[in-house]
């Protein structure tokens, strides 16, 4: 397909009703553009076209099925977008809750926030939440601080931080980046192990960062155990909040002992994202914790009204601009009070269950290393396929084919040739059946004619790309 | 693809060593696994490791990955081809796709002979 500078005519132009032209009068000469501006030339009708075929390029999940994994990628109901879109809170200004006397103008505003904190409480069973964090790895970033400010208040000397190696890749990272050692310990049958954990437990650790269930779809059994170890030696316990869609009003984090938890408002709580974002990772934290979290606070006055409060003299300070990302946390609290205690738990049932009847109807097919009740998503493995030639990224390109987004592939990194798959709740079973039934029609393919898989995909408007020569050979930037 | 002559770590780097030089590198195991290396990061020359200790790592198409030091001791060479070409750690894993060369301090402990890695190699492919 060409680019627009390629359908590009001298002369050519749309109309528009008024004549916006500056006031070159204003603006000092030497920062008058001199010469072309290098825009293209298009009539209106094609620069339609043109963004209509690309937007038809686009793959999303109001177009097709979107299994992939660690990600929850459930569709985003609409309505929320209608509350995002009130002309009531898109017109605010951010600024306007710091501004002596504005306050009565956002109370709505600041109301939506203050009731959303409320709801995560309650939900994950939390003291308190902070809003700000703009994204999942960001909420992460922000707990290990709250970590390491609780231990400095308390004097403890502490340096290293523990890692399961079936938690999310960003963790031993956010870890890291806040100066912490990052001490992997090793799952034994999928789950950690208390004695594993022993092993590297001492008093120099400040804490554990745990994704239940794990990358592998399975619940942690060992929790009370483990939340038993870390107390001992004074660590905190943090729980990375993308698998919630598994859990959510079925286990309260914060009950099991967890001391801090980041949730991803873009996965669990329906509001989108891929694609880079705007995400939304608030954190939540137990009551001694509650000193250290990021300022401002919204703050409920005994006569009703809302405020931004600025005076916490432990707290980490700013994490992010103004209140994080205001609009998708709207959207999430539009999602929690229209489906409410039953719907969110409907929504948690039905998410295990897909991905459970995925996981039976295809275990004769794929290779499935901890075949046993899962929870959200789980992992196959295209270990036998790949005697044949046909690896894991042969199979999620014979998908693209078929129509569908790739799962994960090649993450988590301890099953070989890794095929994550999390259906989510969203999906109907005719969906789900319909997809199985391409898996395994490439399962069987790979037997009777690899080379056909390996040379998938045939009818996307790209062929297979070459991921090598992507990475070898980066060009980040394009001279227009 | 596991040669007799050379010692091997569980983490899968090789080294073979000559008086108190060894070279390192990746196993053939590992950049198979690994798959198309797109980067690789060394150490400098100076730099000194403790066995086991984190001493750089690959990236590939699949997944980053750390690399351990498989002896203690000083680097004394930096395989620099391998910032513009890391593809040669998959096609020559224990020829021209070697990474460093350590000064030991002492004699190697707890590497693997080729029998004993291979049995790694097989309880980890499956």
């Amino acid at each position: 397909m060409k680019t627009i500078f390629d359908t590009s005519v001298a002369g050519r132009e749309g109309c528009w009703p008024c004549e916006g032209k500056a006031e070159e009068a204003y603006i000092p000469s030497e920062l008058l553009r001199q010469g072309d501006i290098g825009l293209p030339s298009a009539s209106e009708l094609d620069v339609v076209r043109h963004f209509t075929r690309l937007s038809q390029r686009n793959f999303g999940v109001d177009g097709n099925f979107y299994p992939l994994g660690s990600c929850t990628m459930k569709y985003n109901p609409k309505f929320t977008e209608v509350v995002a879109a009130m002309p009531g809170f898109t017109r605010l200004h951010p600024v306007l809750p710091q501004l002596q006397g504005a306050g009565g103008q956002c109370q709505g505003a600041l109301e939506v926030m203050y009731e959303t904190e409320k709801l995560l409480s309650e939900i994950t069973g939390m003291h308190a939440f902070t809003l700000h964090p703009m994204a999942g790895a960001h909420g992460e970033l922000t707990g290990v601080m709250l970590m390491a400010a609780y231990h400095k208040d308390r004097g403890n000397k502490k340096t290293k931080i523990i890692v399961p190696d079936s938690a999310h890749g960003t963790n031993p990272a956010s870890a890291a980046i806040a100066g912490y050692t990052v001490v992997s310990v090793e799952s034994v049958d999928g789950i950690v192990d208390p004695a594993a954990l022993a092993e590297v437990l001492d008093d120099e650790v400040a804490g554990m960062m745990m994704t239940c269930p794990n990358t592998l779809g399975l619940f942690e059994r060992n929790l009370p155990e483990i939340v038993r170890m870390l107390r001992k030696v004074d660590a905190l316990l943090y729980y990375d909040g993308a698998n919630l869609n598994a859990v959510m009003g079925k286990m309260r984090v914060g009950d099991v002992g967890f001391d801090i938890v980041h949730l991803n408002l873009h996965k669990t709580f329906a509001t989108p994202h891929g694609g880079g974002g705007p995400g939304s990772g608030p954190v939540g934290v137990c009551e001694k914790l509650e000193p250290f979290l990021p300022i401002s606070r919204v703050v409920k006055l005994e006569d009703g009204q809302f405020f931004l409060d600025y005076d916490y003299p432990k707290s980490i300070g700013y994490v992010a601009p103004f209140y994080g990302n205001f609009g998708v946390v709207l959207k999430a609290y539009a999602y929690i009070l229209r489906l409410g205690r039953a719907g969110l738990i409907r929504a948690t049932e039905n998410a295990v269950l897909s991905a459970n009847y995925m996981r039976k109807r295809l275990e004769k097919h794929f290779e499935i290393p901890y075949n046993r009740i899962c929870m959200h998503e789980f992992v196959a493995s295209a270990a036998e396929q790949a005697k044949t030639g046909v690896r894991a990224l042969d199979i999620a390109k014979a998908l693209l084919d078929k129509g569908y987004h790739a799962p994960t592939v090649y993450f988590p990194l301890i099953v070989p040739e890794s095929i994550m798959i999390e259906p989510t709740e969203t999906e109907n079973k005719e969906t789900l059946d319909q997809f199985i039934d391409a898996l395994i029609e490439i399962a069987e393919m790979a037997i009777t004619d690899p080379a056909a898989v390996q040379a998938a995909p045939r009818t996307l408007p790209v062929s297979r790309l070459d991921e090598t020569r992507a990475a070898r050979a980066m060009e980040l930037t394009d001279d227009l | 693809m596991i040669p007799d002559n050379l010692l091997y770590a569980k983490s899968h780097e090789w080294c073979s060593i000559d008086g108190d030089v060894a070279t390192v590198g990746i196993t053939h195991f590992a950049q198979e696994q690994l798959g198309d290396l797109t980067f690789v990061e060394l150490p400098g020359v100076g730099d000194t490791f403790e066995a086991g200790a984190e001493m750089g790592s690959v990236e590939s198409v699949k997944a980053a990955s750390e690399i351990y030091a498989p002896v203690s001791g000083e680097v004394i060479e930096v395989n620099e081809s391998l910032e513009d070409a890391p593809e040669k750690v998959n096609e020559a894993p224990y020829g021209d796709g070697w990474m460093l060369k350590f000064r030991i301090k002492a004699a190697p402990e707890g590497l693997l002979d080729a029998k004993g890695y291979a049995a790694v190699v097989e309880s980890e492919s499956h």
